[in-house]
This record gives structure tokens, C-alpha cells and sequence, in this order.
């Protein structure tokens, strides 16, 4: 793995699918792929990032991408710094421009963020110098998920393109769907996006997706089952009567998956709702369920996003 | 003040229907003595110097009816002296303020303070309104009449709507019996809820919530039924959607009223918003390219009376942020003109029609003797170079607040001066 290699991304910054062309996928897969063996074996730690700096800015609460972004940053060698928000001059009105300002004076070498509102890694990456790498941004985009997502498909599958692949649940909130839609379209799969109208963002068939309210229908035939969490934190208003019925028409249980192919595999981003979206026994079904491996390779994607983007 | 002469002009007066070569006199009192082809080198002393204007064109001033100042409370965004010079740049000579001021404009006293300092500070011509409830609440109606008679123009809550029915026609029965005019900007609060542009494939990409159009349409559809029972002075601020424009075709038959579109919901539709453009971020919200082409239409058919500037200023600190934290609004009120012709020159509509909507039509609705070039009345207008190309600079603006929604536009039409009571007060 020769850090001398040509440098191979269109952009300076991930900010979101939408803005990667193919080969600049298949590249961070490519590099991905390459660090899963390093992850699975006893010395994990490489020192390609020595001397870099790595800025965790999260400003919603997460476990698994903030963790997993820091040891990724760790592993490659670099000084990883994660920002406690909660006691941060944001809380004392500061503005994220202000605090991007602050941050870039410390001569950061690439800023992972995590933001409430859509498009705020865009408006951060317009004040800083060095890279963003967008770790969700509100509803819009998360990347990096997507990017895992398809690398635990490719692993298991060895294929993307001609797959039909469900992503089901609450679509309208969702960062994740919008990236994995973007995503598993350019690699050429089958999408069925699967939700109750009510969660279903408007116009998202001109995506180029087909949209089904019928959860059976949806799952027809399918070799892949995203599950998505139903985010009641971001609920102003009532969108659903009840978990009890939601996972009764979408809750994914062994006799809607039989709607699936035998082999289909169970695919979510977590954290899970076990009883609303998920039947908890299917979710911990090693011959079906694949969300642990999301989280390993997880660690791998991001290994590859911070070594190229902290390269261009 | 010296009598003036303009000649060679090509004068657009669409109250009186003329759109010819001719002339302006501007009698000593500010008057305009007279106006139109009869005014020549033939019938002005020799004596008498003479402005050629070479075939520039002649404009009665715009009457900007959809206008939000600082003053009080906000005068880091606009104050009137300010807003003045920006809108005489702009060719526009008569506004008429939003109440959304801190305090709100709500009641008798603040009235003679703004009428104070719009007369100190401006030099053009201000019709302030006040709002319809105490502190734009929407529970409690203000006193129209003696609002009124202090000399507020109409009654609107500005950027707010009002949300109760009962509370609506009533305000529509007192304003019958006072013969007030009623101005609503419509969006229903519940179907619009945290919504920052249009619900859409846009809102759904860029992962922002959408206000649909049957926010707008709910409430204009509420108001007209009201309307047919109580029939006051009625006018909707601003519309953005052909399910609006459609509603409004329906209705015409039936009950009369007025109904106005912001020149940003003319000119632009919600992809100009790209990656989160926080000046175009505006309510309501820009639509689609259908919507925005079923607007133009509906100026062409007369559903729409009105072009309004809907000119919000707001300092960049509250618009450098994202776009669900930042300010609503783009200032307007210096390009309003300019960006109406872009509509004659991609001939999208006639040139006299455009000015109507500018001028004559929203002194009818407002019941002032403006927007016209009447032997008799004030000399307000505006002189423009029709076909000269110029580019914005949003740094050359003269508002207070740089917030435009069109910076570095490419536009057509050059407002070269304008004029109020005979006087020429902007001059490039």
C-alpha cells in the first residue's frame, strides 16, 4: 500500500455522495478493501497519518461513527482529537462559521463533522483549508455509511450491480437512505424503497427508485433488506399511530422476509429499535443478519476516506 | 424649482394607456404640467433649455407595496434614510412598510413616530401599514379605524398569517364596515411547519424540510370563502404556486379582490437555491420552473395585480449560518425594476404590463393617486436605459443589507434617475 500512490478522488471534499463520480468510488472501496485484513490481523496500527491531525466536530450524539472514525484515525497514526460539544463555546452561541475559524487556526489537516442541519459540512468545508469529510449532515447525507454499506454487500455478495436491495423504514429522515439511494444506483442495483407515505420524502422516485407503501411487495425477490431506525427524535409531529403498528406493517419479521430471497441478508446501520423496525431474533441471525460486519468494515471505510482525503 | 423639459422620452403610462415618444413637462411646484407625444420642441419656449433623452425611457416612480424597514427596533438591517437611497436607485418612489418592526407597528402612538421619521429620513414617498393583531399574535384585532385615520394605508401581519377563522372574518367585517384593506400573506403554520423551501425533489435531496403549496392554497381557498360572505378590501400579499394561481382563476368570477407575487417568485425557482444558498432562502418559498411559468402567465391573464420587491433586509451574520438557522428574505427593493424587465426582454410579458403591475395597479388597490404620469399630480418617475446591460455587484447595492438573492445577475435596464415631486434625487 504505497502512500505515493497517484492521487485518484475528483474532490477535495466528502460531503456527500452526490458529489463522487464512480471511480472515485470504486477507489475508497478499493483502499477499503485492502484495510480489512490490516483491521483482522494483530498489529493494526500503520503510521501512513504520522504527524497529520484529525478533528472529530460532532454535534449530535453518536457511538458508532464517532468510535469508529477515531480509531480508523488512530490506526493510520494520526493525532485524533474529538470535540466535546456539550462543553464547547457552541453551547455559549458561538457560530459554526466561528467555530470552523477557530479550529482551522489550529492547522487541522482534515475535519470529520456530524451536524444536525443538512448541509452544514458544506458550510463548514467553505471556511476551512484543509479536507471535510461529512460524518451526516441532519436528513441529507452520510457517506461514509453508504460506502460500508456497499463494501459489506461486495464482501458477501461479490456483486453490486443486478441486486435488488430494499431500504425500509422511516426513508423521510433518513441521511442513510439518501446515500446508499445515490450510491447503490451509480454500482447499478435494483432499489425498492419501502415506507409508509408518511415517511416517504416527496419526489423520490425522479431518484430513479421504485417506491412501495406495501412492505411485502417491496420485499419481493430481493437479495438485500436494508433496515432503517425509526428516528423518533427528529418526530415533530405525528407521522405514525404507534410502534405497535408500525411494526406490524413494517417491522421486519421472518414472515415478511420469506417475501425475500432465501439468501437475502439483513443489512442496519444502527443503533436498532428490536420490536418497532426489527424482529430482534432476525437481527442477531449470524446466518442472516450482517450488521455486525457493517460495523468492522465500518472501520475500514473510514481508514480509506481519511487516508485519501487527507492526501488530496 | 426651476420648470423642467424632457424630450424624445419613450413614455410608459399604463393607467392613462400610453406608450409613445414624448416629452415631460415639470411645472415650477413639482407638478407634471404635461406628458406624451404632445410635448415637443414645437410647443416649448426657445428660450427654454431642454433635456434630450434620446429615446430613454420614462416610468411613472414604482410603487413598492411589499417593503420591510429596520425602524424600530431593527436598524443595523435598514433604516429609512437608508432605504430611501436604495429604493430611489432602484427607480422606486412610494412603498409601503411591513408592521413586523420591534415595536410592532400596532398601535396609535408608534404611528406618529414612524410617520416622523419617515418624513425626516426619506425622501420618498412612505405608506406604512400596521398589523391586523396586537403584536402580529393573531388573537386580538388593532383598531383599524383610528389607525387609519392617523394615516396607516392597510393592515397585515406581514411575514405572518392569520391562522384562526373566526378571528379572520371578523377582521373581514370590521375592515367591510371601515372600508380597510386587508393584505395576508397566506401559508397555513401546521402544514408548513419547520419548512424552508419548497417540498419537492430539491427539499428531498438537499434533506431539508419542505412547505408545500397546499399551505398557500388551504388559506387563500379559506379567505375567498370568507370573502364571499364578507366582502372587505382584500388583498393576498404574494403567491408562488399554479395551485394558487389556479384557485385564484376560480374565484375571480365569483368575488373581488387583488393579489400580488414576488419579483424573486417571477424570476427564480428553487434550483437557483443549489448548495444551500441561504439569500434564496425566502418565503414563500421559491417553487418550481411550472409554478414559476404559471405565475407569468397569470400577470398576462390579470389574476396577479402586483410585482413586489418584498424587499427584507438582513445582515450577513444572520444569513452566514446554516440553512435551517438562517434569516428568511433577500433584499429587493434596488432591483425590482431591473429584474421586472428581464420579463419584457425575454419577452415573457409586454413592457406596459409589467410597469402596471409596478405602478397604477398597486396605487388602485392602496387607493392613492400615485404610479401615474396625470397632468396635475407629483412629478415621481423614474428615467431608464432600457437595453443597456449592466451585472450586480451586491457590494454597489445602497441597502444597508447586502442580502440579495441575484448577485452577479446579468441584467437589462438601467435606471439612470429617478425623481420624486419634480426634484431629481438619484442620478447615476
Amino acid at each position: 500500500m504505497a502512500s505515493s500512490k497517484a492521487i485518484k478522488i475528483s474532490k477535495k471534499h466528502l460531503l456527500g455522495i452526490q458529489d463522487l463520480n464512480i471511480s472515485d468510488v470504486k477507489y475508497i472501496l478499493s483502499e477499503a478493501k485492502q484495510f480489512i485484513q490490516l483491521n483482522r490481523s494483530k498489529n493494526k496500527k500503520i503510521d501512513i497519518l504520522r504527524g497529520k491531525t484529525q478533528i472529530n466536530l460532532f454535534f449530535e450524539p453518536s457511538t458508532r461513527t464517532q468510535s469508529s472514525f477515531e480509531l480508523a484515525g488512530k490506526r493510520l497514526g494520526a493525532d485524533v482529537m474529538s470535540m466535546n460539544i456539550v462543553n464547547s463555546a457552541i453551547k455559549k452561541g458561538e457560530t459554526l462559521i466561528d467555530t470552523a475559524m477557530t479550529l482551522n487556526a489550529m492547522h487541522p489537516d482534515i475535519i470529520v463533522i456530524r451536524h444536525q442541519d443538512s448541509g452544514a459540512c458544506n458550510l463548514l468545508s467553505q471556511k476551512v483549508n484543509c479536507a471535510v469529510i461529512n460524518a451526516g449532515d441532519g436528513r441529507r447525507e452520510h457517506p461514509t455509511q453508504a460506502l460500508l454499506d456497499a463494501l459489506t454487500i461486495l464482501d458477501r455478495k461479490k456483486k453490486i450491480e443486478g441486486l435488488k436491495i430494499a431500504i425500509c423504514g422511516d426513508i423521510l429522515h433518513s441521511r442513510v437512505a439518501r446515500s446508499n439511494i445515490y450510491l447503490l444506483n451509480m454500482l447499478g442495483a435494483d432499489l425498492k424503497i419501502i415506507a409508509p407515505t408518511n415517511l416517504m420524502p416527496k419526489d423520490i422516485d425522479k431518484l430513479g427508485v421504485n417506491t412501495f407503501s406495501n412492505m411485502r411487495d417491496g420485499l419481493k425477490d430481493c437479495d438485500i433488506v436494508m433496515m432503517l431506525r425509526l428516528q423518533n427524535e427528529r418526530m415533530t409531529s405525528s407521522f405514525l399511530s404507534s410502534n405497535r403498528e408500525y411494526y406490524e406493517y413494517y417491522g421486519l419479521t421472518p414472515d415478511k422476509l420469506e417475501c425475500a430471497k432465501k439468501d437475502a441478508l439483513i443489512m442496519h446501520p444502527g443503533p436498532m429499535n428490536r420490536g418497532i423496525e426489527i424482529d430482534t431474533k432476525l437481527a442477531d441471525d449470524i446466518n442472516k443478519s450482517v450488521i455486525k460486519e457493517q460495523v468492522e468494515l465500518g472501520v475500514a471505510v473510514r481508514m480509506a476516506c481519511l487516508k485519501i482525503f487527507c492526501e488530496k | 424649482m426651476k420648470k423642467k423639459y424632457f424630450l424624445n422620452a419613450n413614455i410608459v403610462d399604463p393607467l392613462n394607456s400610453i406608450e409613445e415618444i414624448g416629452g415631460l413637462i415639470i411645472g415650477e411646484d413639482g407638478k407634471i404640467e404635461a406628458s406624451g407625444k404632445k410635448v415637443n420642441t414645437n410647443n416649448i419656449p426657445s428660450r427654454e433649455k431642454y433635456i434630450d433623452l434620446e429615446g430613454k425611457y420614462i416610468f411613472p416612480g414604482i410603487v413598492d407595496m411589499r417593503v420591510f424597514v429596520g425602524e424600530p427596533g431593527y436598524e443595523y438591517k435598514e433604516n429609512f434614510r437608508t432605504l430611501s437611497i436604495a429604493a430611489l436607485s432602484g427607480g422606486v418612489t412610494s412603498v409601503v412598510t411591513m408592521p413586523n418592526t420591534n415595536p410592532v407597528i400596532d398601535n396609535v402612538s408608534i404611528v406618529d413616530f414612524l410617520k416622523r421619521r419617515g418624513r425626516d429620513k426619506s425622501k420618498i414617498n412612505i405608506y406604512p401599514t400596521a398589523s391586523l393583531t396586537k403584536n402580529t399574535e393573531g388573537t386580538n384585532m388593532t383598531e383599524f379605524g383610528l389607525l387609519q385615520n392617523k394615516g396607516i394605508i392597510g393592515f397585515t401581519d406581514g411575514t405572518k398569517t392569520i391562522q384562526n377563522t373566526r378571528l379572520m372574518s371578523r377582521i373581514m367585517k370590521s375592515a367591510y364596515d371601515l372600508d380597510s384593506l386587508v393584505m395576508q400573506h397566506a401559508e397555513d403554520y401546521e402544514l408548513a411547519k419547520d419548512g424552508v423551501v419548497n417540498d419537492g425533489l430539491i427539499s428531498t435531496k438537499l434533506g431539508l424540510q419542505g412547505i408545500s403549496d397546499l399551505a398557500e392554497k388551504i388559506i387563500i381557498e379559506r379567505d375567498l370563502t370568507l370573502l364571499e360572505d364578507y366582502n372587505c378590501r382584500y388583498h393576498i400579499s404574494q403567491i408562488s404556486s399554479s395551485k394558487s394561481v389556479e384557485v385564484i382563476k376560480n374565484r375571480k368570477q365569483k368575488v373581488d379582490f387583488s393579489c400580488g407575487v414576488s419579483i424573486n417568485n417571477l424570476s427564480l425557482n428553487e434550483n437557483d437555491i443549489g448548495d444551500f444558498r441561504t439569500f434564496l432562502k425566502l418565503s414563500p418559498p421559491l417553487r418550481t420552473e411550472e409554478d414559476r411559468l404559471s405565475l407569468v402567465k397569470a400577470i398576462n391573464n390579470d389574476l396577479i395585480n402586483v410585482i413586489v420587491s418584498d424587499h427584507k433586509p438582513e445582515d450577513e451574520e444572520s444569513k452566514r449560518l446554516t440553512f435551517y438557522q438562517s434569516a428568511t428574505g433577500a433584499s429587493g427593493i434596488e432591483t425590482l425594476l431591473p429584474l421586472a424587465l428581464e420579463l419584457f426582454h425575454n419577452e415573457s410579458i409586454k413592457l406596459s404590463k409589467i410597469i402596471a403591475s409596478l405602478t397604477c395597479n398597486p396605487a388602485k388597490i392602496l387607493k392613492i393617486d400615485k404610479g401615474n404620469l396625470n397632468t396635475g399630480n407629483d412629478a415621481d418617475f423614474c428615467i431608464v436605459d432600457l437595453y443597456k446591460p449592466w451585472v450586480l455587484k451586491k457590494d454597489n447595492l445602497h441597502s444597508k443589507s447586502k442580502n440579495t438573492s441575484i448577485e452577479a445577475k446579468k441584467l437589462q435596464g438601467l435606471i439612470t434617475n429617478t425623481f420624486v415631486k419634480g426634484e431629481e434625487l438619484f442620478k447615476i
